[in-house]
């Protein structure tokens, strides 16, 4: 051939703009709480405002009256129905308990659902709740984990006989014996505080009947339509194949939306019982109390190793707190980080152990990151205590112990495969942006001066794992469910691709980086694929959104869907061309003869084809779709080295993030732009977590923070332009060779701020702040290292 | 959340308000900016059946130029203090302060007049109202009244507004030349309320400070003037020695409430540290 032909660029590694942006920044999208249908039902709950009471009595009868009230619900109209449901008993002996629907005898945290009015506007619904009367006889409330788990301690559950809901202890290697190899042995009590996950939306349901056989739509704002649907067929009897469950538009999760409802339970129940539609919308100040939380753990941390820095082993004691029910992975969030303890660094024993416990507090669950970002944490605060108890510079310690670059893959302490990893590489580049060897002068110079601002350096060289998961291995953990994602690509007759996909985004961009991906693989344009997700109507096949699996599992899947239909239509193009499909060449949609590329035919064309069936090959059926359900082999292991520059207000105890640098390993990149989205976002989650968020409660179990005035969340006025870089380590376990990135920000970020703070202050003798880094809690761990020991 | 049923009049003149107030009789409301009756209303913390909206009523929109002082309008938004070219030159401590006001959205619906009446002891304008002496011109049912900063405030969320009165404008001095101003405030982030704040305006004369008006926000019910620390100041000299020394009584005779972002006693801590830094900056040093 002498003809050049153009290259058109591919699609993959573009940063593409977003195809979903235009309708919700234009207001054009239907969320949830904006579906109106005609007849609807307000949905109402009031909610017990006491941690945990007897319910002596409750008087409906006012709130029956009221204007517009068409129905009032208490628990007994539900004896026994589950509002939610746990389906990770994560040991043989673990102590399962029941969440009622509605509670009948007892509320066991503020915000516990006493009652529900159904009414026909929202705000007569919710004048309503005023008129409902109840008589509680207040019960003492179990409020810390340790006073729980003591002898004697009331009861979150009285038929329980304890507070303790499971044990989980998980040997690897001998750390007795390696511990009593070790010159050094530190240990640290960190506490990975309470999170309420705050998306922007809020929850809504609506649920109505559809007139057509007896299918009931949902229409809610989660990040889980397929598990879902099955849980809610589970939980209420109604037949799987009779609910349809759609997520519209959802406005973030963040881990808080991974959940079945009881709102979303008694959403459906009613319709059904009522036949008309039924809907809720929730308020921030029911948000803050009754979806799940996220953390709070108290993690006993011990580190061995020798004078030289090597290290030998890790010992990991865990409380984690479960709030006062179990609902759909409460148990096992704390246990998604414990295979990754040992962080990127080669040790010989980790002994982990996790004790749940019941509190008189809202249910905890997954958030961000899901027990990544407190194994990151402990193992690199730990890290920098070590080098400060050893005299060693962090970094050092770090680059001393890590896996190196040609020892991958490399089989974890706790026998997780990393299938690869350049941690030099990341580290050498982030240490460049950041200015490292300025910014440890500048800080030398201000303890030198005494200036009342000083400066201090975070390190976070972190790795977590994603694309959860394969099944084999969920089921060896005891979850009931498995870990594949599903694809169907359709060509349609006029050549339009159809992508349907079983993750269900709630802001990532899924619609975007799908296309890039079938666009490269099949050889359409980009802008004529439409991804269909979020319906289990339209995609029937799912695992939804969460743990950064959607490109990590659901990817793959696009890719073997797309392959496996572009030798479908190669089979069809080799038909019409006469010749064999092997004699065939299929380049960017168009499918060529070897050596004769005048005769050929586009993709498209074989779709149309495909569609009349007019002259198939024998054997070929009509129609040109790909499908592929693709069970992961492996994890992913993503990995970066994010670098803080904190400044410590000594007088005040203020923080201020001065520089942040974050370069990240994602593998290969669909989408860079996409790809630094998540990175920020997720940033600004871990950053806020060390400086700015955290639940507290009174000992009666109050929400203090229950409002946005007490639970802070910073702003982009609060945060500095943050500094990122990638490095492109293909993961070998994908056969895109990428890794999740939806969670790396929010793990990564937080153990670099703290490790920041304290490096600002160890001169003064302080070795720990409590998170968040407000100028409380750092002016009093300053008074405290001050007025003599250790805060 | 969302708020209970009422009913709602947009007054045309201060006299029109008052009288709908006087019909509405203990349950009405007015209705300023609507930043903070609003979160009341909807999160049921109060249920009042009348709402009086004042913020259209002209007379109550402007600010005028009096000589020794700028007769503000209750209804002028933080925003438009703030942007006020008089306010700029003549009271720049409330042009300074006005700016640390939540965000630009609260601030272009936020009025001088409503976070004066809402009385929040983490307010900052009514800091500077109590820093400058201000003087507040209320009507009511029998005609208009002035009263004097000291006398507005008189506890968490309360003043000197009856129910059936509305607060017309607020008029603040002009300190005139050779003073320094400096607002301090110690919060969160970028865009809360104050855990603390000092208001200073310091006048020096070859080294030696001759006026100093100090007031703090959120170290008791009401913005609490720190007269020990002027009295030390006034006839001292502006060094950071000087001045720290003074500040160290700032917290004397507060009573700061302790709630999730600070206890008293760290309050205290950051009035004196935050005193001293407000009349360092005021005093140019
Ligand atoms: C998120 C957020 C952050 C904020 N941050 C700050 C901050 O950092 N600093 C700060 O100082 N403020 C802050 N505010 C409060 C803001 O400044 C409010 O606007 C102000 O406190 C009240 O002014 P308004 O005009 O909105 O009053 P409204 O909300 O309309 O009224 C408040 C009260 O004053 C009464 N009132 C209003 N006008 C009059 C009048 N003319 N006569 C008699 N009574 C009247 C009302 O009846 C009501 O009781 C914040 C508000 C929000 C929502």
């Amino acid at each position: 051939m002498t003809d050049t032909i153009e290259e058109a660029p591919a699609s993959i590694g573009q940063p593409k703009r977003r195809k979903e942006d235009a309708r919700l920044l234009m207001g054009e999208t239907e969320w949830t709480d904006n579906i109106q249908l005609p007849g609807t039902l307000h949905m109402a709950f009031l909610r017990s405002s006491i941690a945990h009471a007897k319910i002596l009595r409750i008087d409906t009868s006012a709130a029956k009256l009221a204007e517009g009230v068409v129905h009032v619900y208490t628990g007994e109209d539900f004896p026994g129905q589950p509002g939610s449901t746990c389906v990770w008993p994560v040991t043989a002996d673990i102590v399962m308990t029941h969440y009622p629907a509605i509670c009948t005898d007892e509320v066991r945290y503020g915000g516990d659902v006493v009652a529900v009015v159904l009414a026909t506007e929202r705000y007569l619904a919710a004048d309503a709740l005023d008129l409902i009367d109840v008589d509680y006889e207040p019960l003492p409330a179990v409020v810390d984990m340790e006073e729980a788990l003591k002898e004697g301690s009331p009861l979150v559950h009285e038929s329980a006989g304890t507070n303790r809901c499971y044990t989980h202890n998980m040997p690897c290697g001998d750390y007795e014996a390696a511990k009593a190899k070790a010159d050094v042995v530190v240990s640290r009590r960190f506490i990975n505080q309470r999170l309420i996950p705050s998306p922007m939306e809020t929850r809504a349901v609506v649920a109505a009947p559809q007139g057509m056989a007896d299918e009931i739509t949902l229409w809610t704002s989660t990040q889980i339509p397929h598990v879902l649907r099955v849980l809610l067929a589970l939980l209420t009897g109604i037949p799987e194949n009779q609910i349809r469950v759609v997520a519209p538009d959802v406005g973030g999760g963040f881990g808080g939306k991974l959940q079945i409802s009881r709102e979303e339970v008694l959403a459906l129940i009613l319709a059904k019982r009522l036949g008309r539609p039924v809907k809720w919308s929730e308020t921030r100040s029911e948000n803050m109390v009754a979806m799940h939380h996220g953390r709070d753990q108290i993690q006993d941390i011990e580190i061995a190793a020798t004078k030289d820095g090597k290290l030998l082993g890790m010992k990991v004691d865990l409380l984690a707190d479960m709030g006062a029910y179990l609902q759909i992975i409460t148990p096992g969030t704390p246990l998604l980080g414990m295979f990754m303890y040992s962080g990127i660094y080669k040790m010989e024993a980790l002994d982990f152990t996790c004790t749940g416990v019941y509190t008189n507090k809202t249910t905890t669950d997954a958030y961000r990151g899901a027990g990544r970002p407190e194994s990151t944490f402990a193992i690199e605060r730990i890290m920098d205590e070590l080098a400060a108890e050893l005299g060693m510079e962090p970094m050092e310690l770090r680059k001393l112990n890590w896996v190196k670059h040609e020892e991958f893959p490399f089989t974890n302490v706790a026998g997780l495969t990393y299938d690869t990893g350049n941690y030099e590489a990341a580290t050498e580049r982030a240490l460049e942006l950041f200015g490292y060897d300025e910014l440890r002068a500048e800080q030398a110079a201000r303890r030198a001066a005494g200036d009342p601002v000083q400066l201090g350096i975070g390190i976070s060289t972190f790795t977590e794992m994603c694309g959860l998961a394969p099944s084999r291995t969920l089921g060896a953990l005891n979850y009931v469910a498995g870990g594949w994602e599903h694809c169907t690509l359709r060509v349609l007759p006029t050549g339009k691709v159809e992508l349907v996909t079983g993750t269900a985004p709630h802001g990532q961009g899924h619609a975007t980086v799908w296309s890039q991906i079938a666009a490269d693989v099949i050889g359409v344009p980009f802008e004529d694929i439409e991804v269909i997700y979020g319906d289990t109507g339209r995609a029937p096949y799912g695992m939804d959104t969460y743990g950064s699996r959607s490109l990590a599992v659901g990817g793959q899947a696009i890719k073997v869907a797309g392959e496996r239909l572009v030798e479908k239509a190669r089979i069809i193009a080799a038909h019409q061309l006469e010749v064999s499909p092997e004699d065939i060449e299929f380049n960017k949609g168009v499918y060529s003869v070897k050596g004769d590329p005048e005769k050929s035919n586009t993709i498209q064309g074989i779709a149309f084809a495909a569609f009349t069936a007019h002259n198939l090959p024998p054997g070929v059926e009509p129609t040109l779709h790909g499908e592929a359900t693709v069970d992961p082999i492996d994890f992913s292991y993503p990995h970066g080295t994010h670098l803080a520059a904190m400044e410590v207000d000594t007088e005040t105890g203020k923080v201020t993030l001065r520089k942040y640098v974050a370069v990240d390993d994602c593998g290969i990149q669909i989408n860079p732009m996409i790809v630094e989205g998540q990175v920020h976002g997720g940033l600004a989650q871990g950053i806020a977590q060390a400086m700015y968020e955290g639940a507290l409660y009174d000992n009666d179990g109050n929400l203090l923070t229950a409002s946005m005035g007490e639970y802070l969340l910073p702003s982009s006025a609060d945060l500095p332009s943050f500094i990122t870089d990638r490095t492109v380590t293909p993961s070998t376990t994908h056969p895109l060779g990428t890794k999740g990135i939806g969670e790396a920000g929010a793990i990564a970020s937080t153990p670099a701020i703290i490790n920041g703070v304290v490096d600002a202050i160890r001169h003064l003798g302080v070795n720990d702040v409590l998170m968040p880094a407000s100028p409380q809690n750092v002016w009093r761990a300053i008074q405290a290292a001050q007025n003599g020991g250790a805060a | 959340m969302i708020p209970s049923a009422f009913d709602y009049v947009r007054a045309g003149t201060v006299d029109e308000a008052v009288a709908a107030l006087v019909a509405g009789g203990e349950d009405a409301k007015v209705l300023g900016g609507g930043q903070s009756l609003i979160p009341v209303l909807r999160l049921r913390l109060n249920n009042p059946s009348l709402i009086v909206d004042v913020s259209t009523v002209d007379e109550m929109r402007s600010i005028v130029d009096e000589g020794s002082s700028l007769l503000i309008g209750a209804a002028v938004t933080t925003d438009a203090v703030m942007k006020d070219a008089g306010v700029q030159a003549d009271i720049p401590l409330l042009a300074i302060t006005a700016a640390t006001v939540a965000d630009r959205a609260i601030r272009h619906r936020g009025t001088f007049g409503g976070s004066c009446a809402h009385a929040d002891p983490a307010g900052d304008l009514p800091t500077v109202a109590q820093a400058l002496d201000a003087e507040f011109v209320i009507a009511g049912p029998g005609g208009r009244r002035t009263v004097a900063a000291k006398d507005f405030f008189l506890d968490f969320f309360t003043t000197a507004v009856g129910p059936d009165e509305v607060l017309v404008a607020v008029r603040v001095p002009k300190l005139g030349a050779g003073w320094g101003v400096n607002y301090q405030k110690f919060q969160r982030t970028a865009q809360a309320w104050a855990i603390v704040g000092v208001a200073a305006a310091v006048k020096t004369e070859g080294g030696t400070i001759t006026g100093a008006r100090i007031a703090l926000t959120n170290m008791g019910a009401t913005p609490i003037r720190a007269s020990s620390v002027e009295a030390a100041l006034i006839g001292g000299p502006a060094t950071i020695e000087a001045i720290k020394a003074a500040s160290a009584s700032a917290a004397d005779g507060t009573k700061p409430t302790s709630d999730t972002h600070a206890t008293a006693d760290f309050r205290s801590h950051l009035a004196r540290v935050h005193t001293a830094r407000a009349v360092a900056k005021a005093a140019g040093i």
